[in-house]
């Protein structure tokens, strides 16, 4: 149950910043994740990424989320203030065992990612009946 | 102009408890924010002043003939976000509500900020401010404004005999 998000799956939470097996620097957007009476579900804040800028894949039992931002980025010297990064968002997470990859969903609005991650029936709280 | 952004640090209030707690993450999150303190004064007083508030990030970049303030406002609603100009200061406000069911489950991870936040930019330029637009996509809040006529560069030609 514990094991949706491990520190292992993140090497960017580490001491560097930049993820190691990366050759770009990305930042790592703010999520939750919670549980449902399926699942897990998992909320992202990928400002300034549309649907077409987004990659979610899933290899092994690793969940990769990567949002690409879709305004065109403009040279420093024409920010008069700049808080916000250039960068492009790239977190990974591990999946726990009992999630069905095959059914996964996804939707982004207002740049929000929210994944919708199912547990296989097997693993889902079942009630029995006694007879 | 003066603005500081403070930032909630991540993870921040997770109990030891809770899933997703880490000690790791807590000590390194210690230090982040000893470095804080001490790199800059002016954040750990804001901090003081708004606990537990949210600050979104705010550009203001510099055009030809605009001045355009971006803010990164994701899972808004529109109606949620109030905008307004007075005496060259630009103000924004709003508040984001959490969509989560209450009576859902655990909770694994709570990075996010839910509530009110309110930031005020000193623009650089007098500004028209019949000329006003504003727009909302993909999180992201853009408000666009044409620079008043008598800042915008101008052109002398002057001919050399």
């Amino acid at each position: 149950m514990n094991t949706l998000v491990k520190k292992n799956a993140e090497p960017a939470a580490a001491a560097q910043p930049v993820a190691v097996e990366c050759e770009r620097e990305y930042i790592r957007p703010v999520v939750d994740i919670y549980q449902t009476q399926d699942g897990y579900v998992l909320e992202a804040e990928l400002p300034g990424v549309s649907k077409d800028g987004l990659s979610i894949n899933v290899e092994g039992n690793l969940l990769t989320v990567e949002g690409r931002r879709s305004a065109p980025a403009l040279p420093e010297s024409e920010f008069f203030y700049r808080e916000s990064s250039a960068a492009d968002f790239r977190r990974v997470f591990e999946l726990d065992p009992a999630i069905d990859a095959a059914k996964i969903s996804a939707r982004m609005e207002q740049g929000i990612l929210t994944l919708t991650l199912p547990k296989v029936e097997a693993a889902k709280p079942r009630k029995i009946a006694v007879a | 102009m003066t603005l500081t952004r403070w930032q909630r640090p991540n993870g921040f209030g997770l109990a030891p408890w809770q899933p997703g707690y880490s000690l790791q993450d807590d000590l390194s999150q210690l230090f982040q924010s000893f470095g804080g303190v001490f790199d800059s004064p002016l954040e750990a007083s804001l901090e003081a002043q708004f606990p537990g508030g949210w600050l979104p990030a705010v550009d203001v970049i510099d055009g030809k003939d605009t001045v355009t303030v971006k803010a990164e406002l994701p899972g808004m609603k529109k109606e949620d976000i109030d905008i307004s100009l007075q005496e060259g200061v630009l103000n924004l406000s709003g508040e984001r509500k959490s969509g989560r069911d209450e009576k859902s489950g655990g909770v694994a991870r709570s990075e996010r900020w839910f509530g009110r936040f309110q930031r005020s930019i000193s623009l650089p330029y007098a500004v028209e401010t019949r000329n006003i637009k504003a727009s909302y996509t993909n999180g992201v809040l853009t408000i666009e404004m044409a620079k008043a006529e008598e800042v915008k560069p101008k052109q002398i030609k002057v001919e050399i005999k």
